[in-house]
């Protein structure tokens, strides 16, 4: 009775494999789009939207002719939000979809999974949310912001705008506000802000009890100076941090809070009408006030219905999939090395004005922006810089500031400027 | 938008400045016009002059423009670069007013407009420069608004103002927060040192935060070195140090040495690597083979052969570091120079410390009651099915969550958040109580001896249930708001608070108690709970139906598990997955606790509260920390005292 | 399947099976699968024909998914799902350890899991280190001078935790350079944790739900632990870039994907006829009845409490195996590997499969995730209800659910119990009298002697 078991289970496995086969056939046409965000699971909530965007945009493509004469077809996997089975879903995606590009990953964590197979396979990826850096990947081109894109002007802004002298850096533990922090910890000392009025608290994912926490922010104010919270809080967890703060009376105008992850989208889970005035710094809000951004407002609520709201990562995809689109024209192929040669320098306008260029570190250069909560649950724009390009590597760390990235002229995404050699060729995964 | 228009605009205003100035009788328009780049940039370091040419203009409609300026209310027509106040009257379109007449001046379509959108630092700066125009304002708001406005921004101009303002005040509380921000003013801008020592003297035993904020800037120090023995005699200083000790380590007043330029720097590893490569001389470092350089000593070696030689600048010697920072005197010294000030500040400031540390224990203390009541209204439900029955449903949390979903559609139909929360309550427990009998008559009934089966059949019927709210609702957290009177927080003293929301959590969670003691104790259902409980057959031959009374009690603590979401909702947030969060602790409440006791349960919400904040207390910057040693200790706690704080006798723990 | 003569809830039968067993001078032995092979002069793999069955069935899978692999053959079976077949066979080795442990000793454990993960950090560790410290050696050649082990060591601990804002090694990672001693702690770390907690648990009698609620809460606390960068294991990135073996950098992924297949398979095979021969002898009876009637067997003179700590431990280790060979495909751990909710599924996993059967384990583990993959991957079609399309992304987690509360239900003995209608095994008439507290269990078979 083994021996049927074991030949049912042959069996059903021998299928399995075969129905994976059969789809691995290879043509030329269609061009082929892997879309590698989580359908379900905890960071579906963020991640569907991102998918929804990506299909739109292959859409309005395929309307206006497709690519190099081809349909482009997407396709679609589930990583679960689990993150050993990110890199078993690209693995499938570039060997048996054989797709031509990757766009997708929310996380840190599902970036670093996915990496050694990108760059084992030599795929593509586009990554379109804000991150902490540290970080070249040859295989991977980065839409969303670097720290010195989204962090340090916001802390910039905190400093001479808003006069803070004492710093409350609240974060969910995990890497993107731990490297985020550490990075502003050390930018904040060289901005003569000494250690003692930099206080770090670290709560786990969707941790709603915050009342301790908002009192001893409170708290810090006894010593007379102006107190400022910088949270890259993630989540849920920012329902019940901005609920507590609304409680107990923290106006912006006592302790603004800057938050590096709350987005329209996130609002949309909250009564604003007590949180007017706290801040959040993105490259995008959807208030931005230009014709291209209404006409992609427009599109997306079309697809999607009314009450939908667009927000940062999405405005990433749309530039990354248009700058790819533009690259693979001039490339006049979809092969990875040509694409990405014709990456460097890319151009494409941003939904809020102004230029994005795709620099040879394989980030962009944007515009910074600051925007204020409104009672509607939108942002009020009250501050945006000239284009930032991005950094990979932070001037603020002592053994990132001597590294550099550059693929089109070195070569490398891991260059010490000290001994002028490449420390890695592959990323730190 | 503001930024790509800029040039443009200020090629206009060029255009039309002179038509502007010849056109317009000197007034408030023109001092904006003047001002405009600045007003444009809004950026607070510039700001400055622009709202000091407005607040000293002297002119009546500067106090109107200063604050519809804060408000947002000020715009740009386009067109010609003239300010106006703009009122959105249709969908696109604005209605201007004139800044100096207040007439009407037609309508625009809003891209005809620049919204001008100072920040909060901007704001902040004009409501200090409206302080002098609202201090005697008939509003009495408006008056409240500036004493707000001087307490968030005070500077020196503010005293006089204030004090000028005391005498006509008519309101006697806005007399007497007038009275006190005089005084707190004059601790930090009072002329002479007496004045200054008196006020402070007023505070003594004043924990209010807004007197901690004046008093410790006071106190503030600088960290410095000096030659010899002695610090100077004209510092006011607060403290010497010596190198070595707990507030100074050797290594920080060495670098402070260093800084100061007192003496020669340690040499770091890079530097000294660099120092070595520097030199390479034919595969030689001062005659050291490059080879031999994979250690830290040989490198060592290496470097004072360099320093020997003069090709290298000399590191400080261990001796010569002890002898430097011999020859100085480390000390800290106050910003403030007078010493009679500093002493009664350190003199009022230590007269409060023990009711200021009182205070904040307090205030974690009903933090720590909170968080119990919350684990206690989210066991309760737990205790009885659990605890009464011997069910194990991992589905619990999953019946939270629908409680919670439950407000968040009766918020959807019925807009008035009091009303909405009226009926959801009791309609949250009608769902989940409806929700727990099904599943007690499908599943649970035929699983009563088999324990552990139980558990792995609601565990199924959890991760369905969770999934099924996600096809529903979507993954998005979902709004659901508490009533006006639930805003806001009890606020006892600066230091002591705790929200209103929170408090109602804890009076729910006693509701309950209340109820569940009057049901078990003094009604037919709960003395046949009770009977079905100890004895289902002997139950059953007195007449008892135990079906139907297994059915009741699952139902009820299901029901009650519904009512917790939505207090849960109201306080956190409404996710599919809100239930997992309170699973486990749910179990861990009711099992520290000891089954079977509703007691025990309190018992148990209340150690695990006041635990788990009396380690986020030992450890600020870690909450997840905090979670992880509270669960340890539960455990642990669990082996030696497996019945639970308060155990039924006769019963093993496992039974 | 015959079955011996073992323990049900009349005392007379446990008292004359286990006093059998425990001297060796039972009347006839039955013929059977966990009979008592020391007493008898016939071999071990003979008593358990399945045993032989169930190795010839794996030797002929891993050598077709070998023939049809990219790495060593036709490339019929993608790279990838080769790598899902290898994780498939490590999470079969844990679900044994789960079926030795909650299906033959009674002790629903909430926490293997946890101790799959430890294996996996344990060699992960080591993977980490010594690819950075190859990465690093390589770029410190090119500097002018040597590198000191200071700046080896430095570079390598600034490369792997540089990614969570550190660059100092925690002292967890004391052993990492070296490879012996980190997979003796693959072994050395869950054993040692199952050790203590097993010893603390069973010493204070605790039992049934509560345990299970104890080593939940275990894993919860284990899971929150590593959470935090703090803990020195990188936090919620964990572990990652483990696919890349050190040194092997010029071997195709296709080819290593093979030999941690072989690997798995060895493991499996091994952890297989371990159970086997734990649950045959007269250890096994003892286990079966304690799951059975803890209290009677203690009364016989039996250490319950040392025999449960056993099994523990010995499953706690076999878990961290599955894991050192299970994380290297995988490519990535972290903690969100161990939440509680792995373990809970490892459970439904033996459940479905069927309790108390080894084989059952298998099944269901291979059985379910496979399902799941399938499922979840989007291939699966979607089901046009009319007004309503079932997509199975959506409802898969539904459909898991309620086949859950439905095999509980109504298939207490899982799929295993199908291979009992095939052998015309039928329940004995026991007009209406129950097993006793736990009746899921391959007790109807033994109650049939």
């Amino acid at each position: 009775m083994s021996a049927t078991k074991s030949t049912l289970m042959g069996a059903s496995l021998l299928i399995l494999a075969l129905t994976g086969a059969a789809s691995a056939q290879e043509t030329e046409c269609p061009v082929k789009v892997g879309v590698l965000h989580s359908l379900s699971g905890t960071m579906a909530i963020s991640e569907t939207t991102l998918k929804d965007t990506m299909l739109l945009l292959i859409e309005q493509q395929n309307e206006n002719g497709g690519l190099l004469g081809c349909e482009i077809e997407p396709v679609v996997v589930d990583p679960a939000s689990d993150w050993p089975l990110f890199a078993e879903k690209a693995r499938e995606l570039l060997t048996v979809h054989d797709v031509d590009v990757i766009f997708g990953n929310w996380t840190s964590v599902s970036r670093k999974s996915v990496l050694p197979v990108i760059e084992e396979l030599n795929g593509l990826l586009f990554y379109p949310v804000q991150y902490e850096g540290e970080e070249s990947s040859k295989n991977v081109f980065y839409t969303g912001a670097a720290p010195n894109q989204q962090a340090i002007p916001a802390t910039d802004y905190f400093l001479e705008e808003l006069g803070v002298e004492k710093f409350a850096l609240l974060g969910t533990d995990y890497v993107y506000p731990r490297t985020t922090n550490n990075i502003l910890e050390s930018y904040l000392k060289s901005k003569g802000i000494p250690e003692e009025d930099i206080f770090v608290n670290y709560t786990p994912f969707g941790h709603s009890d915050w009342s301790k926490i908002v009192s001893d922010v409170v708290a810090l104010g006894a010593d007379g100076k102006q107190v400022g919270v910088i949270s890259t809080i993630n989540g849920d967890a920012n329902v019940g941090f901005y609920k507590e703060l609304a409680a107990q009376g923290v106006s912006a105008f006592d302790i603004p809070v800057v938050a590096f992850s709350v987005g329209e989208e996130e609002l949309s889970g909250l009564d604003t009408s007590n949180l007017v005035g706290h801040l959040a710094a993105w490259n995008y809000f959807q208030s931005a006030d230009t014709e291209a951004n209404e006409e992609w407002i427009a599109a997306w609520k079309a697809k999607m219905g009314e009450d939908r709201v667009t927000n940062d990562p999405m405005e990433a995809h749309y530039i990354g999939f248009n700058m790819w689109v533009n690259a693979v024209e001039e490339a006049g192929t979809t092969d990875v090395d040509a694409v990405r040669e014709a990456m460097y320098g890319q151009e494409f306008p941003n939904l809020t004005g102004g230029t994005a260029v795709m620099l040879p570190n394989h980030h962009l250069a944007k515009p910074v922006l600051i925007g204020e909560i409104t009672e509607d649950g939108q942002f009020d724009i009250v501050s945006q810089t000239e284009e930032v390009p991005g950094d990979a590597w932070t001037d603020f760390l002592p053994d990132s500031a001597v590294l550099k990235s550059d693929w089109q002229e070195l070569g490398c995404g891991m260059y010490n400027t000290q001994n002028e050699s490449c420390v890695q060729i592959k990323s730190n995964y | 938008m503001t930024r790509h228009l800029r040039p443009l605009l200020a090629a206009l205003a060029l255009l039309l400045a002179p038509l502007a100035a010849a056109a317009q009788t000197p007034g408030i328009q023109a001092l904006l016009q003047e001002n405009r780049d600045l007003i444009e940039e809004s950026s607070r370091r510039s700001i400055g002059p622009a709202i000091d040419a407005l607040a000293d203009s002297g002119l009546p409609e500067a106090q109107t423009v200063m604050e519809r300026w804060q408000d947002r209310d000020l715009y740009i027509r386009e067109s010609d670069g003239r300010f106006f106040f703009a009122e959105e009257t249709d969908d696109d379109a604005y209605t201007l007013t004139d800044v100096a007449t207040g007439e009407t001046a037609g309508e625009v379509p809003d891209d005809a407009l620049i919204q001008l959108r100072p920040n909060g630092g901007i704001r902040k700066m004009i409501g200090a420069a409206l302080v002098q125009f609202q201090l005697s304002d008939p509003d009495p708001a408006t008056r409240r608004q500036a004493l707000t406005a001087i307490g968030r921004d005070a500077e020196a101009s503010h005293l006089a103002a204030l004090r000028k303002s005391i005498d006509s005040e008519p309101d006697a509380v806005i007399r007497a927060a007038k009275e006190r921000l005089e005084r707190l003013l004059t601790i930090q801008f009072g002329e002479s040192d007496e004045e200054r020592v008196n006020a402070i003297e007023s505070f003594r035993g004043d924990t209010d935060m807004d007197v901690r904020a004046t008093l410790n800037p006071i106190l503030a120090t600088r960290r410095s070195v000096a030659p010899g023995d002695d610090a100077p005699a004209d510092l006011n200083v607060a403290r010497t140090l010596r190198p070595g000790g707990e507030a100074l380590s050797e290594e920080e007043a060495y670098g402070l040495l260093v800084d100061e330029g007192l003496a020669q720097p340690r040499i770091s590893r890079d530097d000294r690597r660099a120092a070595l490569v520097a030199n390479i001389d034919a595969g030689q470092v001062a005659g050291v083979r490059v080879s031999t350089l994979d250690t830290e000593a040989a490198r060592d070696t290496a470097y004072a052969q360099l320093a020997s030689l003069g090709l290298a600048e000399p590191t400080a010697t261990e001796e010569e570091v002890r002898a430097a920072l011999d020859a100085h005197t480390f000390f800290d010294s106050y910003f403030e120079p007078s010493v009679a000030v500093t002493q009664a500040a350190e003199r009022a400031l230590s007269s409060i410390e023990l009711s200021v540390a009182t205070n904040r224990t307090l205030d974690l203390a009903l933090d720590a009651l909170s968080l119990a009541s919350i684990y206690f209204l989210a066991a309760i439900g737990l205790a009885i099915t659990f605890g009464v029955m011997g069910v194990i449903n991992m589905a619990h949390g999953e019946f939270i969550m629908m409680g919670a979903y439950t407000g968040y559609v009766v918020q959807q139909i019925v807009p008035d958040y009091t009303l909405s929360i009226l009926i959801a309550l009791p309609l949250a427990f009608a769902v989940t109580f409806a929700a727990g009998v099904a599943m007690e008559r499908l599943v649970i009934r035929w699983l009563y001896h088999r324990p552990l089966e139980t558990l792995l059949a609601t565990f199924g019927i959890s991760i369905a249930l969770q999934q099924l709210a996600k096809n529903i609702f979507g993954t998005q957290a979902r709004p659901l708001t508490s009533p006006d009177w639930l805003d806001g927080a009890l606020v006892i003293n600066d230091i002591v608070s705790i929200s209103y929301i929170r408090i109602a959590i804890f009076v729910l969670a006693l509701v309950f108690l209340a109820v569940f003691l009057f049901i078990m104790n003094r009604t037919r259902l709960g003395l046949e709970v009770r009977a079905v409980t100890q004895n289902p057959r002997m139950a059953a031959s007195m007449g008892i139906n135990p079906d139907r009374i297994n059915m009741l009690t699952f139902g009820l603590g299901s029901g009650i598990a519904g009512i917790a979401g939505v207090a849960v909702g109201l306080y956190a947030k409404v996710t599919s997955e809100l239930g997992q969060d309170y699973i486990v602790q749910s179990f861990m409440t009711v099992v520290v606790g000891g089954v079977g006791n509703i007691w025990g349960t309190l018992a148990g919400a209340t150690l695990i509260g006041f635990l788990q904040k009396g380690i986020e207390w030992m450890n600020p910057s870690n909450t997840l920390a905090a979670q992880t040693y509270m669960i340890l200790f539960i455990i642990l706690f669990i082996q030696f005292r497996p019945r639970g704080i308060i155990a039924l006798r006769g019963r093993a723990a496992g039974d | 399947m015959p079955a011996d003569a073992a323990v049900t809830d009349k005392l007379p039968h446990v008292s004359s099976s286990v006093r059998k067993y425990l001297g060796g001078s039972g009347g006839q032995a039955p013929r059977d699968r966990g009979g008592a092979a020391a007493a008898r002069p016939r071999g071990f793999f003979a008593n358990n024909p399945s045993v032989l069955i169930f190795i010839a069935c794996l030797a002929v899978f891993t050598l077709a998914v070998t023939i049809l692999s990219e790495g060593l053959g036709l490339g019929i079976i993608s790279t990838s799902f080769v790598k899902t077949l290898g994780k498939t066979l490590c999470l079969c080795l844990v679900a044994i350890a789960m079926d030795l442990v909650w299906g033959y000793c009674g002790i629903l454990s909430l926490g293997h899991f946890a101790f799959f993960g430890l294996g996996g950090y344990m060699i992960g560790m080591w993977l980490m280190y010594e690819r950075t410290r190859l990465i690093v050696v390589d770029s410190l050649a090119n500097a002018p001078l040597p590198p000191t082990p200071d700046e080896v060591r430095d570079g390598i601990a600034t490369q792997i935790f540089g990614v969570v804002g550190a660059s100092d090694f925690p002292a967890v990672w004391a052993f990492a350079h070296s490879l012996p001693i980190q997979l003796a702690l693959v072994v050395i770390v869950p054993g040692l944790l199952a050790l203590v907690f097993g010893w603390l648990a069973f010493r204070s009698r605790v039992t049934g739900v509560y345990l299970s609620i104890l080593t939940q809460a275990m894993t919860l606390a284990l899971a929150l632990y590593l959470f935090q960068n703090d803990s020195g294991l990188r936090g919620n990135n964990g572990l990652s870039g483990l696919q890349n073996l050190p040194g092997l950098e010029a071997v195709p992924q296709a080819l290593i994907s093979v030999w941690f297949l072989w690997g798995s398979a060895l493991a499996l095979g091994l952890g297989y006829v371990l159970a086997a021969w734990v649950v045959s002898g007269k250890l096994g009876s003892v286990i079966r009845g304690i799951r059975d009637d803890e209290a009677r067997v203690r009364f016989l003179g039996y250490p319950v409490e040392g025999f449960k700590l056993f099994i523990f431990t010995l499953t706690a280790v076999i878990a961290g195996i599955a894991g050192a060979l299970y994380y290297p495909q995988a490519g990535i751990i972290n903690p969100a590997e161990i939440a509680p909710i792995a373990s809970i599924y490892l459970a439904v996993w033996v459940a479905i499969g069927g309790r108390g059967r080894i084989y059952g384990a298998v099944i269901g583990a291979a059985f379910v995730s496979l399902l799941s993959t399938w499922f979840t991957g989007g291939q699966a079609p979607d089901l046009p209800l009319g007004i309503y399309t079932v997509q199975w992304v959506d409802w898969w987690l539904v459909l898991l659910g309620l086949s859950f509360v439905l095999v509980t239900l109504f298939a207490p003995k899982g799929i295993g119990g199908l291979f009992d209608l095939v052998s015309h095994q039928r329940h004995p008439d026991r007009h209406g009298a129950d097993l006793g507290p736990d009746m899921g269990s391959y007790r109807e078979q033994e109650a049939q002697e």
